[in-house]
């Protein structure tokens, strides 16, 4: 219990220096930062936003997750982005080729989403491992490759030639969407308006989430890999084959961010195109900080990170910049890390106290002697 | 063979630079005669390619300075994004000059938090650098919101463009020179001219702030490695507790070099404004990153990162500057690139994957270049990357990282 209390005195700080900042912001350019603040929280309470919300977090707490498995032994994976693009629009070329019933044809385009991203990212893994090219440069390089290889592949052999104003892929067809929810949580008594749907996807990010705490926690490869985060040398000198590791973490890692990509092409989103959401991958770097590498509090981040940007849509009213909610996210995820790295460190020099007391009191009678 | 690698390993890194890019030159030269595309080597790619080079040299300038003081800098990025806000602002009001001094302040400011956060706070280099790359296009944004919208003459300020720089950069041209480097470059007498295209983009209508570029990277070369002040700042990224009980101020130092790493991104962010007048959103497009691999490229040594940097551009340029036919002969010129360093491998006793792995891609890179007659833009962006990924990967052994970057220190911390 005790440790759950000082748990939270970082992520407490944080919020209370995040808000500080953006209140000077919103203060020191004339607006009124109360009237912000609860203009947002009005905003953000309502059906409707957290409908938002967990739709919009989901998929960010899936690539999130991601990032964090390679975070936990130190593996800096920045090529989420390319291992979303290309799982994205290699799921979406390959999902209209094949019809499969219902369950059995989301799993499969899943499947391949996940192959695509993990082969992806197997590429930094192979190089770090045989050539020892640092994975941060391989991986920006190889979004940048992502980033043209998949437009060249969308526009030659991927594209929906039927469509002439656009380019896209082929729609993925029924039996490969996601269901909505907003039957499931009828059962509740929850009634969701008829144009707001509560996504399939939500179900898939909380069984990755278990997913990841099951094998990180409760599994010899997860013990392997937070001991190889922990201290490289110990881990290889007690039996931890360091190679092997790199390479299934960072295929795991970007697996995650090809099953991210599906919480939109299998809902509302259903084909690949120009204007398929990007950039979440690179959010999920900033969330997989915040959450501090733990399923659990990852998802928090996800939740108030998605919480955030929605809750900026009340200022629009208030003729308060909705940017605002930028500056609350960075100013946020600074001070968090900065916050955990300072408990981190006070705790660390209490117990170095308290074990260096405890050998006192124990050596002092020998000591004494002398 | 091995007799002339070893004198080539004997000369200073200014002639082994002079001598690479000659050979280069001389190697498009051939590429072009060979394939008949002119444009490959023309004035005009050229002094593209120099344009585009001083924005990614002058980032991965400050990345060399934070580096080889010991602090990974992920966040060049954002600063580089702080310095093309802050470039505007000051454009906007003052002229181009005062843009380029704001895009420093503005990049320094970005340098000096994530000093405080890795120096002082002992946060992890990258987890910092990440989360500047988050902030910077935030207020940015968040400044542009309250300042731009509506600004400017024509009221061409928005939530993500600025208000334009009235005045251009001015253009620098070496008298007489410039004419008849022109002259010879329009003969298209084999590698004569080729060179000459080449010399001519240095002396022919430079932008001044380009010219600011190029002269950074002497000016480091000479901070760093001829100067007290530049080799306490390189001790402090080998050895920091050795530094310390020289009595080097370790954390002084990296705030310094935080300073100039940050305010030397933001000048590539002002560069970038300064080049079409005005801040857009998203103007830097990674630039940051590239900044970062063109160091990592060039083996944290200003003139390797400097041959990075015009690697990347020359690729962007040929992009942007030519049509398909040019770009096809490049991937002979690769081709023949890769064959060259697969021999070089194997004379030298290198390991036999490389070899053939270096063999593969330049066959089938020339097989691609038989087969092809138009080449797709996207594969012409992606090429740049692919090489600089190539090359890293060949060149990892040989890649020598200031020994404590990366690492946090604390005063008094022995090993």
């Amino acid at each position: 219990m005790k440790r759950i209390g000082t748990g939270l005195v970082a992520p407490a700080i944080a919020v209370g220096v995040a808000v500080v900042v953006s209140s000077l912001a919103l203060l020191l350019s004339g607006h009124s930062a109360i009237a912000a603040f609860r203009a947002m929280a009005d905003y953000v309470t309502t059906t409707d936003s957290l409908v938002t919300i967990l739709n919009k977090g989901a998929p960010l707490y899936v690539v999130s997750l991601g990032v964090a498995i390679g975070f936990k032994m130190k593996l800096f994976n920045i090529g989420a982005d390319g291992q979303y693009r290309l799982g994205a629009l290699i799921a979406a070329a390959s999902a209209p080729a094949f019809s499969l019933p219902r369950p059995v044809h989301i799993v499969a385009i899943m499947l391949i989403a996940m192959v695509a991203g993990g082969a992806w990212a197997a590429i930094p893994g192979v190089l770090k491992v045989a050539r020892g090219v640092n994975e941060v440069v391989s991986t920006i390089m190889l979004n940048f490759i992502a980033t043209g290889l998949s437009a060249y592949l969308l526009a030659t052999y991927f594209r929906n030639r039927r469509v002439v104003d656009g380019i896209e892929t082929k729609s993925v067809p029924k039996s490969g969407l996601l269901p909505s929810l907003n039957g499931f949580v009828e059962n509740f008594g929850i009634h969701l308006r008829r144009n707001t749907t509560l996504q399939g996807f939500l179900p898939v990010a909380i069984a990755a989430g278990i997913l990841f705490y099951v094998i990180v926690s409760r599994t010899r490869f997860g013990y392997d890999l937070r001991m190889t985060g922990l201290n490289p040398a110990a881990a290889r000198s007690s039996g931890v084959n360091s190679s092997a590791m790199i390479i299934r973490t960072i295929i795991l890692s970007g697996a995650l961010a090809g099953l991210a990509a599906m919480g939109f092409l299998l809902t509302d989103y259903n084909k690949y195109s120009d204007g398929f959401p990007l950039g979440l991958a690179f959010t999920g770097i900033g969330v997989a900080l915040l959450g501090r590498n733990h399923p659990g509090g990852i998802a928090v981040a996800a939740f108030v990170w998605a919480s955030i940007e929605q809750a900026s849509g009340g200022l629009l009213n208030e003729r308060i910049p909705t940017e605002i909610s930028k500056i609350l996210q960075g100013t946020l995820l600074i001070s968090a890390v900065v916050s955990f790295e300072i408990v981190r460190r006070r705790n660390l020099t209490k117990s170095i106290k308290q074990a260096a007391a405890q050998s006192h009191a124990t050596l002092s009678p020998a000591g004494a002697t002398s | 063979m091995n007799m002339l690698i070893k004198r080539f390993e004997l000369l200073s890194s200014w002639q082994r630079a002079l001598l690479l890019a000659a050979s280069g030159l001389f190697a498009l030269a051939v590429t072009r005669e060979v394939a008949g595309a002119r444009d490959l080597t023309s004035g005009s790619t050229f002094i593209a390619t120099l344009a585009a080079t001083a924005p990614i040299l002058l980032v991965a300038l400050g990345g060399l300075y934070s580096e080889r003081a010991g602090v990974v800098n992920i966040g060049l990025e954002g600063m580089m994004v702080l310095g093309t806000w802050f470039a505007a602002w000051a454009g906007w009001h003052w002229g181009p000059w005062a843009a380029l001094i704001g895009g420093a302040v503005g990049g320094m400011l970005g340098g000096l938090l994530h000093a405080l956060a890795t120096v002082t706070f002992g946060v992890d280099h990258i987890v910092s650098g990440v989360a500047i790359n988050f902030i910077a296009p935030g207020i940015a944004r968040f400044l542009s919101s309250e300042i731009f919208v509506g600004q400017g003459s024509n009221g061409e300020g928005t939530i993500t463009t600025s208000p334009a720089i009235k005045k251009p950069m001015g253009k620098f041209s070496f008298p007489g020179l410039a004419d008849g480097l022109k002259t010879i470059d329009k003969k298209r007498w084999f590698f004569v001219s080729d060179v000459a295209g080449a010399a001519r983009s240095f002396v022919d209508s430079v932008a001044w702030s380009t010219v600011l570029a190029l002269t950074l990277v002497p000016v480091t070369i000479y901070v760093l490695w001829h100067t007290p002040f530049g080799l306490r700042l390189r001790s402090v990224g080998e050895k920091p507790e050795a530094a310390e009980s020289l009595g080097v101020g370790v954390y002084r130092l990296k705030y310094i070099a935080l300073a100039i790493s940050g305010a030397l991104a933001g000048l590539g962010g002002a560069w970038l404004v300064v080049d079409i007048r005005q801040y857009s959103e998203g103007q830097t497009a990674g630039r940051g990153f590239l900044g970062l691999a063109a160091l990592i490229f060039g083996n944290w040594q200003p003139i390797g990162l400097a041959l990075g940097a015009a690697l990347f551009s020359y690729g962007i340029s040929l992009q942007q500057a030519v049509g398909t036919k040019p770009i096809k002969a490049l991937y002979l010129f690769i081709a023949a690139a890769f064959l060259t360093m697969c021999i070089f491998i194997a004379v030298r006793g290198g390991s036999r994957k490389a070899v053939v792995g270096l063999a593969v891609a330049a066959c089938g890179l020339f097989s691609y270049y038989l087969t092809t007659d138009k080449v797709n833009n996207q594969i012409v962006y992606i090429t740049p990357y692919v090489i600089v990924l190539v090359v890293v990967t060949f060149a990892a052994s040989r890649s020598r990282p200031p020994a404590a970057a990366g690492l946090p220190w604390r005063p008094g911390q022995s090993t």
